[in-house]
């Protein structure tokens, strides 16, 4: 039953995902692989929206998922179950724990997450860099090189590295996504 | 009066749902500016409590917060509304957009803008993750633990060995709370 299984995936991604959207993104893909819903371009495709409109993104993401493979309940199953942990358990500390960050096994618990999660998601990114770019996905697989791939990422990073520099801040995702969006309709559109 | 303040608070949120790109950290400064400077419904203190919260707690950190500040205000049926109505722009907009996607990409240059897009959005988790690096106090014991998810990761990747993201959090956790215990017992013996 897809509806049971959209919810109950996006309880578990929404009960031990830390560090918020992209503390997401490493479970997410390995759940939606998995279980075949959705490829991995289709992930990156649903990223780039998620991220171009408003709310938080890691429900949309579960939105978009949701409806790609149940429909509007699917869509609101997954928003459901993303959501729910994150209702119950703030719930619980705003009512009943006070001082929750105080104690002391919580604070363990944390720091031994925190440096996880950064791997978890610097290692699924170059996992999605090594897989889009260069084909290789396990030790089996025959690379091959997606040269304009490369090219749009290299430039986005040398982009961001520069309006740091000039403008002291990071560039917005949203200008990234146009900037790669119109190297993509020229590049592989000629 | 209760009823009132949960749908202003019903709308607040659905306001900030609405109007905040780029997820968690760009709504906190939403929030802040409509509930802490504008309406005065929380103390700044207890605002940034709640934001230590918001990133501690599994899950999205706008809703960790929403459910928090609704809490804070209006008690259950506050918290109620506010996750609610801070979910509901991004469930009818995504939803929206997910009926005509596919038919959206059949066309071949809006295909071929998403193929560059792909590349781009490699590099924005990338840059998300680079920046939780240079964050992240670079002490022995969490470069350890950094060092040995990230190579067990990618060893498992390679030989497609399924070993769930879940372990790797539960795990690590663990070892947290284990190397406080440590750290406990050999004061405590060191004390002696």
């Amino acid at each position: 039953m897809i509806y049971l299984k959209l919810f109950l995936t996006f309880l578990e991604i929404g009960a031990v995902s830390f560090g918020g959207g992209y503390g997401m993104m490493s479970l997410m893909r390995e759940k939606m692989l998995a279980f075949g819903w959705i490829t991995e371009e289709e992930l990156l495709n649903m990223i780039a929206v998620a991220e171009s409109t408003p709310g938080p993104i890691a429900v949309n993401l579960a939105t978009f998922i949701g409806s790609s493979q149940g429909g509007a309940a699917g869509a609101l199953l997954a928003t459901l179950g993303v959501v729910l942990p994150s209702f119950i358990v703030i719930l619980l500390i705003a009512s009943l724990v006070r001082g929750f960050l105080e104690y002391a096994g919580v604070k363990a618990f944390l720091g031994g997450i925190r440096p996880c999660v950064v791997a978890l998601i610097l290692t699924t990114a170059f996992t999605m860099f090594l897989g889009s770019f260069f084909g290789i996905k396990t030790l089996e697989s025959a690379p091959c090189a997606d040269f304009i791939g490369i090219t749009i990422f290299l430039t986005v990073a040398v982009f961001a590295f520069f309006f740091k520099k000039i403008k002291k801040k990071k560039p917005s995702p949203i200008l990234l996504i146009i900037i790669s969006a119109c190297m993509g309709m020229v590049l592989y559109g000629i | 009066m209760k009823a009132k303040q949960i749908i202003r608070l019903f709308f607040c949120m659905l306001k900030i749902g609405l109007f905040t790109f780029g997820g968690g950290y760009a709504m906190i400064a939403l929030l802040e500016n409509e509930f802490v400077s504008e309406k005065k419904w929380i103390e700044k203190e207890e605002f940034l409590d709640m934001v230590a919260i918001a990133e501690s707690t599994p899950g999205p950190i706008a809703i960790n917060a929403a459910t928090y500040i609704g809490y804070k205000t209006a008690g259950f049926l506050g918290s109620l509304a506010a996750t609610v109505a801070v979910c509901l722009p991004s469930l009818a907009i995504i939803y929206s957009i997910s009926l005509f996607f596919d038919a959206f990409l059949s066309l071949k240059i809006v295909a071929y803008a998403f193929k560059g897009i792909q590349a781009g959005v490699i590099y924005i988790i990338f840059s998300a993750g680079i920046k939780l690096f240079r964050e992240l106090r670079k002490n022995a014991f969490n470069i350890t633990l950094f060092s040995a998810t990230a190579v067990y990761m990618l060893v498992c990747s390679f030989f497609a060995v399924n070993f769930s993201t879940v372990f790797y959090i539960l795990i690590c956790g663990g070892v947290g709370v284990f190397a406080y215990l440590l750290g406990k017992i050999r004061k405590k013996e060191g004390g002696k």
